[in-house]
């Protein structure tokens, strides 16, 4: 392997690394962030000090929380400049407007009103004070917003045109982006499935606190709360991941093909509920891919195109090719890309060389609003990423990997949703405490809902490799030219001090569950 | 000046000012760098980290907010300088982390590494972060080593990276010109007196009060000089600018130029001089206003230098390697569509500078004593 596939895999690692260490904080502090401000509100009618100590209590862990997501939201952000150059400036012009947008209006909203929130107890009136709690979370979430609808961009590209001239994507309709449906899905699924995860934390640390006996008070009325909150949201969740899976089998076949490790399309496919997949070398069709599996009949195709009958593409359909189906070759793709290329090359001899009619041959070809332009631009320019692509091979994402990480996903969120509907009527009738093996399966929940959130973005993300951006632009032709000794000493840099980081976060947590909402300076 | 023209100057501007706030709000990394001078005991510390720790998130998200709208705006330069100065910019990403936790975690119990070891994650940001950040704004001015050329993407199966650097240092070669260092070291010391400025502001205490007084001086003095030092070589040297057909020419006094060209800049720079002397005037009487002189003078001299660094077909991001790789706000900015679209969202601006003014006034009603901080429910 040459220096520089060195550099995109170790980029590629950096990367990951980063985003999985930074989704291990911003969910919580997403859904506990409403949650405070609903035990805030309860203060606030009822002027009930309880409310206000309980409050204070989980402020403390959504702070803990809340500034080592800052940490390591920093870093992801400059690392689409640092390690991804090429990307940054081939979609610059899409992805720049939702970042500016979240600094004005949701950054500076979150980080003005969380010290009023942290500091402004005995300083603002209590009105204000609220209003800066659920401003705080509103901007949290906004946050989110922004970033998940420039993710969504990178998985289904649209809302923009190509400039020759520039060498890039440019946008031409701003809600095309915003609000394009894998955008929408994204936005409703992350946040709603963040919520539930925040319910799970509530609810495991509160069943630690009525195990030991401490602050039943407290511990019961924030599983009222969390309960509530976390069966609301984990239900909104599974509506939206089904809608999102509605969405991938659209716009992302290859994706879907590997998560449920389907090699032979079918009419009428069957989602696998649980299997064991067999190694690379041994995996050609459906016949052979796992050791043993169990299906329900249909499911897959109703799932994917709310239709029994559906014809599911397989990883087989998508590189071979399936005219029957209207499925277009891999082989194919790869060739049409190469054209697109080759006629940017052309364009920057002629240019070198000064050779105008060239130049205006192949402007004519990039223009939009000519036939011959869009033409060229929804038959060749289309598969332009796939230019870049040396075998179809590439084009597989990690089916092992993404066909785990949606079994664990789904039954993880499965397994919340049941959990938080049994914790909620319990604990109305004020028979949890008595169960002493729920609550502590209630703490292990709480892993479990990390194990889940984490595997959701392991899908999104392994599950459109080889791409950057879907079809325009593979991770190879996407990084900056460093050293791939360099990048993969930052890499351990970053490793080892997000590793020590996250040590302290959770000794300090730990400590302060421990410590209880009294004195947190003890 | 056409559509995309008139977008491209608001949003130079528009970064600009985001720029020159954040040299303001670097009183945070100066305050943290002067922890144990300022700081002689517990309770002082104590006391110097809650004023700035009420803070910091501000400084934070400028400086992520700055970086958004330049990738916005013109991420051709987010694309060329992130690549390229890859070691200084993982520099100020490291040294940024460090902060944001050191905050919350340094009075914790049970936060494994010890009060001292954060304590010592803020003093690093306090000095490193300062002098990063000025030597890569310096840069702006100075140039660095890279090329562009967009169409390398049609070189599929070879060289497709479109900005390269052309050293093996990626960035740190700008250690070796004086004029980013000077720029930087006037950055640290400029930051640590606006520090000085904002405890007297701030903390209600003889003691600390008294040094900051007589500190605010030496830090004044040294800031000046450094600036001199950088304004001086900048006026009295070359720069590069774009001709009317986009070709980078080299021009001799180029930002004294801009100057003349445009005097209201040559105004608001000396205004903004001129106030920040009245700041270490009324720094050294030991006045609380100071802040505000020196606050406001560091946002206005910021401001025009950086406008006079992009606006008038100025080179904003001149390459030492190939000067016509050098990036302009002409060449480097986004589209009209995505420009207007973030014009229309940059309406709200004002709103949002009036919440932060009207929560930073209310936060601010009581200075900082011991008892206050004793007092606090959430003591850093």
């Amino acid at each position: 392997m040459n220096d520089f596939l060195q550099t995109v895999d170790w980029s590629r690692a950096q990367f990951a690394l980063t985003a999985i260490y930074h989704w291990l904080f911003v969910p919580l502090t997403l859904g506990l962030s409403f949650m405070i401000a609903f035990m805030e509100t309860k203060y606030y009618i009822s002027g009930d000090e309880f409310w206000k100590r309980t409050t204070k209590f989980w402020m403390r862990i959504f702070g803990i929380n809340f500034a080592i997501g800052v940490a390591t939201g920093i870093i992801l952000e400059f690392e689409f400049g640092t390690n991804w150059s090429n990307y940054s400036h081939f979609v610059g012009d899409i992805f720049g407007a939702p970042l500016a947008i979240e600094g004005i209006m949701a950054f500076f909203m979150e980080s003005t009103f969380i010290a009023v929130m942290f500091f402004g107890w005995n300083k603002v009136s209590k009105g204000f004070h609220l209003a800066s709690t659920w401003l705080t979370a509103i901007g949290a979430n906004l946050s989110a917003l922004w970033i998940l609808v420039a993710n969504a961009w990178m998985q289904y590209p649209t809302g923009c045109t190509f400039n020759l001239e520039t060498v890039r994507n440019e946008m031409t309709s701003f809600w095309d982006v915003l609000l394009s449906p894998v955008a929408i899905d994204k936005f409703t699924h992350t946040v709603t499935s963040s919520f539930a995860l925040a319910a799970a934390v509530v609810i495991g640390i509160s069943a630690w606190y009525l195990l030991r006996g401490r602050e039943r008070k407290m511990a019961r009325h924030s599983i009222a709360i969390a309960s509530v909150f976390g069966l609301v949201f984990s239900i909104v969740a599974a509506f939206t991941g089904d809608r999102s899976g509605a969405v991938v089998a659209k716009y992302q076949p290859m994706k879907l093909a590997a998560m449920e490790g389907l090699y032979d399309g079918e009419q009428g496919a069957p989602l696998t509920v649980i299997g064991i997949v067999r190694p690379e070398e041994e995996r050609t069709s459906n016949d052979d891919a796992f050791y043993f599996k169990i299906d329900i009949p249909k499911m897959l195709s109703v799932m994917s195109f709310r239709d029994s009958e559906a014809y599911v593409a397989g990883i087989n359909d998508l590189l071979d090719g399936n005219p029957e189906q209207g499925i277009m070759s891999a082989e194919e793709k790869m060739r049409r890309g190469r054209v697109a290329v080759a006629e940017l090359e052309r364009y920057k001899e002629a240019k070198t060389a000064g050779d105008e009619e060239v130049i205006a041959k192949v402007r004519r070809k990039f223009d939009p609003d000519t036939p011959e332009g869009r033409e060229f631009l929804s038959e060749y320019f289309a598969y332009f990423g796939y230019g870049y692509i040396a075998t179809p091979e590439e084009l597989v994402p990690n089916v092992p990997l993404l066909f785990y990480s949606f079994r664990v996903m789904v039954g993880v969120g499965t397994l919340l949703i049941l959990a938080f509907a049994l914790v909620w009527w319990l604990n109305r009738r004020d028979r949890l405490a008595d169960k002493r093996w729920l609550l502590r399966c209630l703490i292990l929940l709480i892993p479990l809902a990390y194990l889940a959130s984490q595997a959701g973005w392991i899908i999104a993300e392994v599950g459109r490799q080889p791409w950057a951006i879907q079809d325009m632009m593979p991770v190879s032709a996407a990084a900056s030219r460093i050293g791939s000794t360099s990048v993969m000493v930052t890499f351990f840099i970053f490793l080892a001090l997000f590793t020590a980081l996250l040590a302290a976060e959770l000794s300090i947590m730990f400590k302060q569950i421990k410590i209880g909402p009294d004195n947190e300076k003890r | 000046m056409d559509t995309l023209q008139l977008l491209q100057h608001y949003w130079w501007a528009i970064i600009s000012l985001l720029g020159a706030l954040l040299v303001f709000l670097l009183f945070v990394q100066g305050g943290q760098g002067l922890l144990y001078a300022m700081g002689r005991s517990e309770a002082q510390r104590t006391m110097i980290v809650n004023a700035l720790g009420r803070k910091w998130e501000f400084t934070f998200t400028t400086l992520v907010t700055f970086g958004g709208a330049f990738f916005a705006s013109f991420p051709l330069f987010y694309s060329t300088s992130f690549g390229g100065a890859f070691y200084v910019w993982t520099l100020i990403l490291l040294v940024f982390v460090i902060q944001a936790v050191a905050y919350e975690y340094r009075r914790k119990p049970a936060n494994i590494f010890g009060e001292r070891t954060y304590n010592a994650f803020l003093v690093i940001n306090g000095i490193a972060g300062a002098l990063l950040l000025g030597m890569a704004v310096a840069t702006l001015f100075t140039g660095a080593n890279f090329t562009v050329d967009r169409l390398n993407l049609a070189d599929a199966g070879g060289n497709t990276t479109i900005s390269q650097w052309t050293t093996p240092w990626h960035g740190l070669e700008a250690l070796a010109d004086y004029r980013n260092w000077a720029l930087g070291l006037a950055v640290v010391f400029l930051s640590r007196m606006l520090a000085l400025h904002y405890f007297l502001n701030t903390i209600d205490d003889d003691d600390l009060a008294e040094r900051s007084r007589r500190r605010s001086l030496c830090a004044a003095g040294a800031f000046v000089t450094a600036f001199l030092v950088f304004l001086v070589s900048i006026l009295l040297g070359s720069g590069m600018r774009a001709t009317a057909d986009g070709v980078i020419v080299e021009e001799e006094y180029l930002y004294l130029h801009n100057f003349i060209a445009m005097p209201y800049l040559a105004v608001m720079l000396l205004a903004g001089v001129a106030a920040v002397l009245c700041g270490v005037w009324l720094g050294w009487r030991g006045s609380r206003k100071a802040i505000w002189w020196s606050g406001s003078g560091t946002v206005l001299t910021v401001f025009a230098l950086l406008l006079a660094a992009g606006w008038n077909s100025t080179v904003y991001y001149p390459s030492l390697s190939d000067m016509q790789s050098s990036l302009t706000i002409a060449n480097s900015s986004s589209s009209e569509f995505t420009l207007t679209a973030m014009s229309i969202v940059s309406i709200m601006i004002p709103f949002v500078a009036a919440y932060i003014w009207y929560a930073w006034r209310s936060m601010n009603r009581t200075r900082i004593t011991r008892q206050e901080i004793e007092g606090d429910d959430h003591l850093y």
